[in-house]
């Protein structure tokens, strides 16, 4: 025990003899992060700003996303057809965002599906999602007035390994025929595997990602497809609760600010090309402002 | 509160500490710190999985339902790999410790683990890879074809950059001079044209939405205004 609290201790000493050393090095603040920090308090500020503007009564409007009114469709379509339902959350685990996104979409296809009494399957790649989307499903159930129609069974873990879980939906896809098949979160190389093997069985298809690369696979494969910031507006659109959808708002600005912080680059690349004496001023900008 | 409340403030005080180390240094030691308690935490969930895996397939098995014979397989497969790594079987002694099998590493070249990894484990995995190439052929086919103006759009674009990247394109522009203006109009440098230019144009506002789109996501999780990844609800 004695040797258990020295060792304590000369760890403790070391961690701290390490932070010390490093905020001597760099200081407290990384001053090469300080616009990058300006930035990031603005977009703070602007979203908690419209987070209270919604909260206080203010009337915030979202355009229609199609992908999304499309799933009660799917689900519609998956109960008259008497069969299941397969979601897919993507590949991550719950400490990537996208995965919590695709989380927050199987919430309300699961209230959905409570409603119209069909079967929501969703098989995960990563143990700690199958307990968020076990814990997310039921609340949908009890919500939805539809406690005891809950199987925690439909939620499984089939494997870490990419294409051992590709080659376990592929296979489950083909011999059950889901319905409809929804594809929201992070993906790699999966998905048009998924996404094709979905359109041959004739599956109504809906998918979500912020992955760049894959977008296109999903845009050729599936009936609709949430790009990008579609897919992480998915829970305020939902859930329509003003806070989140002030947050929107909130993002919308940021979206202003980078707009015009673009626009102010090709001017100021513009404007050297003519006006060497700006060069400094273009340099400052893309290599400090901008990092 | 148990179930909401302290989960709900641990990932806001997660959140907070990984954000602030990253413009303030002296917090990269509890940055370090989080990312060790995630991993422990998904060590744990791990062996939850491996039951669940078990529970699912064993069920499935003594049901007799459609396709318990693949679950059959999966169960042996899993057995028999953990088998292999926990026992060591094929494990070769360090030079350090001859007479013991086990001081061995398990995944060392030769190892029973290591010839399932080698023979059976990347051979699947590169068949299910492989077979990408004919899903991405069936793909463009429905994608490109020319039912309206903007698929024709894509289907002309998506065929500059397909001959420009071939000999096929150098070939058949072949005519046109190296410098001057002409030469923009030559396949190869038509397609570099496209790819810096159009392309990454519409990749590059993609990205600042998505950016702003995982700001946005995480602040509201910091906020506690989406509380969904806790079970959903208020």
């Amino acid at each position: 025990m004695p040797c258990f609290s020295l060792t304590s201790l000369l760890l403790v000493a070391e961690e701290a003899a390490a932070a010390a050393e490093t905020a001597e090095s760099t200081g407290l603040l990384n001053m090469d992060r300080l616009p990058l920090l300006g930035v990031a308090v603005f977009f703070v500020v602007a979203v908690v700003f419209w987070i209270s503007v919604a909260r206080s009564g203010g009337e915030i409007n979202v355009r229609e996303i199609a992908g999304l009114k499309a799933i009660e469709e799917a689900v519609g379509r998956a109960t008259e057809m008497g069969r299941s339902v397969l979601f897919v959350p993507g590949i991550q685990d719950v400490s990537e965002i996208q995965t919590i996104a695709g989380i927050t979409v199987l919430s309300k296809v699961a209230k959905t599906a409570a409603e119209y009494d069909a079967k929501v399957e969703v098989p995960v790649a990563r143990t700690l999602v199958m307990v968020t989307a076990r814990e997310t499903v039921q609340e949908a159930f009890l919500a939805a007035g539809r406690p005891d129609a809950y199987n925690e069974d439909l939620i499984y873990y089939v494997t870490d390994e990419q294409f051992g879980y590709v080659a376990y939906l592929s296979g489950m896809m083909v011999r059950e025929k889901p319905a409809a098949c929804i594809y929201m979160g992070c993906f790699y190389a999966e998905s048009l595997i998924l996404a094709e093997t979905g359109n041959s069985i004739g599956a109504i298809q809906v998918a979500g990602t912020a992955m760049p690369a894959q977008l296109p696979f999903f845009v050729a494969a599936c009936d609709y497809t949430l790009i990008g910031e579609e897919f992480y507006a998915a829970s305020a659109y939902l859930s329509e609760s003003p806070a989140e959808l002030g947050s929107l708002k909130g993002q919308d600005l940021a979206k202003v600010l980078a707009f015009g912080l673009i626009g102010l680059g090709a001017l100021l690349a513009t404007a050297t090309q003519f006006v060497p004496s700006l060069q400094g001023a273009f340099d400052f900008f893309t290599g400090t402002l901008l990092g | 509160m148990m179930k909401r409340t302290i989960p709900m403030l641990l990932a806001m005080a997660a959140g907070i500490v990984m954000i602030l180390a990253y413009f303030f240094p002296p917090l990269t030691p509890l940055q370090d710190k989080t990312t060790v308690w995630f991993n422990i935490l998904a060590a744990v969930a791990f062996i939850l999985g491996g039951g669940n895996l078990l529970k699912v397939h064993l069920k499935k098995v003594s049901d007799r339902r459609e396709g318990w014979a693949y679950s059959m397989i999966t169960l042996a497969a899993f057995v028999g790999v953990l088998a292999i790594g926990l026992f060591k079987i094929g494990v070769n002694p360090l030079d350090e410790f001859p007479d013991q099998r086990m001081a061995g590493d398990f995944r060392a070249e030769g190892s029973g683990f290591w010839y399932v990894y080698e023979y059976v484990f990347a051979p699947l995995t590169a068949t299910i890879f492989s077979m990408l190439a004919f899903y991405v052929a069936s793909a463009a086919f429905r994608a490109f074809r020319a039912k309206n103006l903007e698929a024709i759009l894509l289907l002309g674009t998506a065929f500059v950059i397909l001959l420009g990247r071939t000999a096929a394109g150098v070939f058949l522009t072949d005519f046109l001079p190296e410098e001057g203006m002409l030469a923009n109009f030559r396949l190869e440098n038509l397609t570099v044209w496209i790819m810096n230019n159009p392309v990454t144009a519409g990749n590059r506002a993609i990205m600042i939405g998505i950016a702003l789109g995982t700001a946005s996501v995480s602040l509201k999780i910091l906020l506690g205004v989406d509380r969904s990844y806790l079970g959903g609800g208020d």
